[in-house]
């Protein structure tokens, strides 16, 4: 060890710290079950440790602190009350950030069971969706929030694949598949192409997915489902919230009728982000989801040097047809 | 066997005792001499032999529109079959 370096404890046990500390008063006994108490994730862009009734989360280290705010100031304003699960108060004492990067506290809600499709909350999903969509950015904070970051995250996610699995034999495929994605991909990923002026300005969740849900806790029994994770959060077309179960159900993996009742239900609740032909405005997002499904897909896979599995197979052979598709039958619009 | 257009390893599938090569790069298939007209003559038998439509219990639904690079079959076999898996990566893929 350094002998100039102070003792620190790992950025892990800062942020449990400060989940505990905002869980508890200080002289108040902690008396939680070893059960509620842990790291629920533990990933460069969110750890998110839980203690009792609250979860700290810390955010990306390169989160832009600006955006960031504008951001945490949307999930708790009124205006989403009832949509999004609003952010709890940081202790007084806590560290805003942990080595470069921005903790927050929120209210524990328990996520969709994931062995039970049956039981998943697509439509209550949909008809948030909806709401959001449909809620004017507030005043104040408008001219404040960033792009929502959907768009950037397919970008982030080729680039990654680029990096991390070029030789990778479906590489090319995936490649051509997001050549055929227009305006994402005319300037190099990483540049800040997030500033698009054209198109919808509505407000967005940036990343949905069955994930990103959870019931808002109540002191008896289970309260409604709300949408979680304010990190690409912001201005932009409401279609890319609609893009990943679209892309899925494109696939073929999720079966139709899920398709049409998630769907159905984000109609039904008034949301703006399709028309009467959903896949005039689904279409290319859909795509792109697509594309960094299978990106992700064999970065991961070429990092875990694991074969692709059958999902994963699924998507690079849907890639496969989007890239066939477009070249077959229209110039490319990315041109 | 390597693909003879981007040269990456081809797989060996089955298809109805049909051996087919598809390249796990382009996904582009290769078949044998008479494998394109076997698998046409399965298709014309499978076609024969599809039942009439059963009377529907309950109204229909109509299928839900679908772009044109969608998978074949919407929601034919593979739903079912891929269901469990795929519900998790919606849960967690991000």
């Amino acid at each position: 060890m350094l002998p100039s370096t102070p003792t620190q404890p790992a950025p892990l046990d800062r942020l449990a710290a400060v989940a505990r500390a905002a869980a508890h008063r200080p002289d108040e006994p902690c008396r939680c079950a070893s059960g509620l108490v842990g790291v629920l994730a533990n990933r460069d862009d969110g750890t998110v440790v839980r203690h009792g009734a609250l979860v700290a989360k810390a955010h990306a280290p390169d989160t832009d602190p600006e955006a960031h705010g504008a951001r945490l100031a949307l999930a708790g304003h009124p205006d989403v009350g009832g949509v999004l699960l609003p952010p709890r108060p940081l202790p007084t004492q806590a560290p805003t950030e942990i080595d470069g990067r921005p903790v927050t506290i929120w209210p524990y809600g328990p996520p969709v069971a994931p062995d039970d499709p049956d039981a998943a909350p697509w439509e209550d999903a949909a008809r948030l969706l909806a709401r959001l969509h449909r809620t004017a950015p507030p005043p104040p904070l408008a001219s404040r929030l960033p792009a929502m970051r959907a768009p950037l995250k397919v970008e982030l996610a080729v680039d990654r694949m680029r990096r991390t699995a070029p030789d990778h034999p479906a590489a090319a495929t995936v490649l051509s598949a997001w050549q055929t994605i227009p305006n994402t991909n005319t300037t190099n990923a990483n540049t800040n192409t997030n500033t698009n002026t054209s198109g919808p300005r509505l407000l967005c969740h940036g990343d949905f997915h069955l994930g990103q849900l959870v019931r808002e806790p109540r002191p008896v029994g289970d309260g409604p489902w709300r949408l979680i994770d304010m990190d690409d959060l912001g201005l932009g077309d409401p279609a890319w919230d609609l893009a990943r179960p679209a892309a899925w159900f494109a696939a073929g993996i999720l079966p139709p009728e899920v398709w049409s009742r998630f769907l159905g239900a984000y109609q039904e609740a008034g949301g703006p982000a399709v028309g009467a032909d959903p896949w005039v405005q689904l279409d290319v997002p859909a795509r792109a989801l697509t594309v960094q499904t299978a990106a992700l897909a064999l970065a991961k896979s070429t990092a875990e040097r694991r074969p692709l599995d059958e999902v994963e197979d699924v998507m690079i052979d849907t890639c496969a047809r989007i890239a066939g598709y477009r070249t077959e039958s229209a110039p490319s619009a990315s041109t | 066997m390597q693909c003879p257009k981007c040269h990456a390893a081809m797989h060996t599938y089955n298809r109805n005792g049909v051996q087919i090569e598809q390249c796990s790069g382009c996904r582009g298939i290769f078949l044998d001499f008479g494998e394109l007209e076997a698998l046409t003559r399965l298709e014309s038998q499978w076609a024969q032999q599809a039942p009439p439509p059963a009377p529907q219990a309950y109204p229909a639904q109509p299928a839900p529109a679908a772009p044109a690079w969608g998978a074949p079959h919407q929601g034919g076999h593979h739903g079912g079959h891929y269901r469990q898996r795929g519900f998790g990566r919606m849960l967690f893929s991000s």
